[in-house]
């Protein structure tokens, strides 16, 4: 079998399992967010919590949870890894505190479903960071993704009311309901194919020819599963999903690559069952299959073709890839993971040829919708389908309307600043960075090493870097060392703002759609659940997005590809 | 004035509240649950999968190992061990090859694909690789020449594997024919039929190597 034959097969096995579990996936999650019943263990969480599960909030009152809980989850995080230094041996692996930059970039990347890392899994955190921080914001943060979309597609269900439902219910039932069990099967899985789970420390195994060598211990399965699951993509070791003990063969690579996608996409089907109309939701699907499968076809084309002047002398794009994944497997992961929120990789995504990371960075700049994070996917592509009812709007000279709610001033002002929101930050971020003299010093691939001396590699590291953080993915051209105050700082500062800013909006944009009475629907009516939308949403998409980066993208990969 | 900021308190406190029940339910009773079946039903995979040989532990079968002589070039890095099947490079660590499977750092060289850095290594391991094996240059395949992503790659593919064959049946004094058979008995094939790459794992083949010439010695 031919290897592009091979890639063909995993990507059509893929879709296919997709496939099978999205109806009844998306249904349960419908049901899960529509129901008005509380489990025991629930009730004894809000019990602990203090919280009224059943008290409907308005934007407002939602946003303040939102936030409140996001807040307690930096500090939480933040003061865990200040005080790793003092914790026993049995809970840090002897690890010291980390420095307070890194443990602010660090608590602010997982609370902001990033997973940005400026530090080496496995040399600078123990068990209880890993265990009790991260791997827990890696449920928690997925968890507020898929409540604020859940926030939002309430806001255009319901009529003649501000109530979007109780934060503290959304957030406890999308972990317990759905997060924590999908986890503990999911981990279990890839125990079996040889992850690794265990709470050993640091310990020598044998060598062949004598001595032995330094191995980690971990649970590093169970936080695998929820760190594809939840779009987190925060390795236990510095190789994140390419070390073996977390993705251990292809059969697992390709499960990492579904559970990364299971949900993003199932959601469609549950927005579908909220607003009352399945085929809605299957219209969003199409977009973000659309662009998922397009992206991951030129991403295997650019890789299999394998140009650029080192990748050419060795004979093909094997640098920074595993021998049991091969191209086909890494370029399925490398845009699945970009164009959700995740950010693992099972290859390094610096050394694929100038396309193939130009396209992860593409990827990552639509804003992460097709079909983006947990719930942030969801959102970020209803804000794109409000801007692309707009301009039909305008075309047509009708009032545009969504889901028989008006979009008049208010929702286009939102939406709007929802957009401008994270290129702002990419852009703002990286003109200062490569401004400002010391920044720069932190790029691997200079112009003098590579072979034209063009020094578009470098740019493109910085770029990465920015919109990997602004757009809450954590992948990284991973030879820019981004460990210094500067890059801890602003990266820090871009995921918060990325994260938060975004959430917002959106609330208030719900709130704003609650209150409206519903817009009977007419025969000129924009049909939204037509392949005709799809279309327009799709270009809508990539039109906004490349009139924002392009400048930015000709600087970088473009000229490394091209030259 | 007085009332928002006792809002905000209780507010957050209920924050820091849900954060701890949600760490004591995800970041405690979830992974203890995970380890405790792990541990039980999948002992050995979940403790690394080590693979013992005269009754010691010889390494991971997950995890790539060097196989290196005493001496050292002058650059002062270990020379390969010609009885033995060697690994794929590897860009472990801060971006040196002399951590090579110092396996407490993964990582890979994130070198771009114009890199001169890159395009020199490439070059060089070329030249390397078939001087060692005595083949031609051009033989040498991809996976010989590029470092892995997560330099503790377990695998080479099988043309890297029947290119050493004879090399090690000559530094092994066995007859080639025997070690290219070991080579073709280790090729695994893609996972399913379709998933991944065509691989052989280095430390098993090995491993078998090593009795093969024990048991004619």
């Amino acid at each position: 079998m031919s290897p592009v034959l091979s890639g063909v097969l995993q990507l059509t096995a893929l879709i296919a399992a997709l496939a099978l579990v999205y109806r009844p996936l998306g249904d349960y999650m419908a049901r899960v967010y529509g129901s008005d019943k509380h489990l025991r263990p629930e009730k004894w969480i809000y019990r602990l919590i203090g919280a009224d599960p059943s008290a409907e909030m308005r934007w407002p009152a939602y946003l303040r949870g939102v936030l409140a809980f996001s807040v307690a989850g930096v500090l939480f995080l933040y003061l865990l890894q200040r005080v790793q230094g003092i914790l026993p041996d049995s809970l840090s692996l002897g690890f010291t505190a980390i420095s307070p930059d890194q443990a602010f970039n660090t608590a602010a990347s997982f609370v902001a479903n990033t997973n940005w890392q400026s530090y080496s899994g496995e040399q600078a955190m123990g068990h209880a960071v890993q265990t009790l921080g991260l791997a827990v914001q890696n449920f928690v943060s997925a968890a507020v993704g898929m409540a604020v979309a859940i926030a939002l597609v309430r806001g255009f269900a319901r009529s003649r009311t501000g109530d979007l439902g109780n934060f503290w219910a959304d957030l406890v039932r999308g972990t317990v309901r759905i997060l924590i069990p999908l986890s503990v099967v999911g981990a279990l899985i890839l125990v079996a194919c040889g992850a690794i789970q265990n709470f050993a420390g640091i310990h020598g195994i044998g060598q062949l020819t004598g001595g032995t060598q330094q191995v980690n211990g971990g649970a590093v399965a169970s936080q695998e599963v929820i760190k594809e699951l939840g779009t987190n993509g925060g390795g236990y070791f510095n190789a994140n999903s390419a070390h073996p003990f977390e993705n251990p063969n292809a059969f697992t690579n390709l499960f990492e690559a579904f559970l990364i996608l299971v949900i993003p996409f199932s959601l469609t089907r549950t927005f579908g069952r909220l607003v009352g109309n399945v085929k809605q939701g299957y219209a969003i699907l199409a977009t973000m299959g659309l662009i998922w499968l397009g992206f991951t076809a030129l991403m295997m084309w650019t890789e299999y073709a394998g140009h650029g002047a080192a990748l050419q002398a060795a004979g093909g794009a094997m640098e920074g890839k595993e021998q049991r994944f091969g191209v086909g497997a890494s370029a399925i992961f490398a845009t699945t993971t970009t164009l959700t929120s995740t950010g693992a990789v099972d290859s390094f995504h610096s050394s694929f040829t100038g396309l193939g990371g130009g396209i992860t960075l593409l990827g990552m700049m639509l804003g992460e919708i097709a079909p983006g994070g947990v719930g942030s996917g969801l959102y970020g592509m209803l804000v794109m389908a409000i801007i692309a009812v707009f301009i039909a709007g305008l075309m047509v000279g009708r009032t545009p309307e969504y889901l028989g709610k008006k979009i008049g001033t208010r929702e286009i002002k939102l939406a709007a600043c929802y957009i401008l929101i994270t290129p702002t930050l990419v852009l703002g971020f990286t003109a200062l960075s490569m401004a400002l003299s010391s920044p720069p010093e932190s790029i691997l691939n200079t112009a003098g090493n590579s072979v034209d001396g063009s020094g578009a590699h470098g740019f493109s590291e910085v770029l990465y870097a920015f919109t990997s953080g602004a757009n809450n993915n954590g992948s990284a051209f991973a030879g820019l060392n981004a460990n210094t105050p500067w890059y801890n700082t602003t990266i820090g500062l871009a995921m918060l703002l990325g994260r938060f800013l975004p959430m917002v909006f959106v609330l208030a944009l719900a709130g704003s759609l609650a209150e409206q009475k519903p817009v009977p629907e007419t025969a000129g009516t924009l049909r939204t659940e037509k392949p005709l939308f799809a279309g327009l949403l799709v270009g809508a998409i990539l039109i906004i997005t490349g009139l924002t980066y392009f400048p930015a993208l000709a600087l970088g990969p473009m000229a490394e590809g091209l030259s | 004035m007085n009332n928002s900021v006792r809002g905000t308190a209780r507010l957050l406190g209920a924050g820091l509240r849900a954060l701890l029940v949600l760490t004591v339910v995800c970041g405690v009773i979830y992974p203890l649950v995970v380890t405790g079946i792990a541990q039980a039903a999948f002992h050995d995979k979940a403790n690394g999968s080590e693979i013992k040989a005269g009754g010691r532990s010889v390494g991971s079968e997950r995890l790539g190992q060097t196989y290196d002589l005493e001496e050292k070039d002058k650059d002062g890095n270990p020379l390969p061990d010609p009885k033995f099947f060697q690994p794929r490079p590897s860009a472990a660590g801060p971006n040196t090859e002399n951590t090579r499977y110092k396996l407490l750092v993964s990582g890979a060289s994130n070198l771009a694909a114009d890199s001169k850095v890159l395009l020199d290594g490439v070059e060089r391991r070329r030249t390397d690789v078939a001087a060692f094996n005595g083949v031609s240059p051009s033989s040498v395949p991809v996976d010989a020449l590029t470092a892995s992503a997560s330099g503790v790659d377990p695998d080479i593919s099988p043309a890297y594997a029947r290119l050493q064959a004879k090399r090690v049946a000559t530094a092994n004094h066995l007859p080639a024919a025997k070690v290219e058979k070991l080579v073709e008995d280790h090729v695994d094939g893609r996972v399913l039929g379709f998933m991944g790459e065509e691989r052989v794992n280095v430390l098993r083949l090995n491993v078998a190597l090593k009795e093969l010439a024990a048991a004619k010695g």
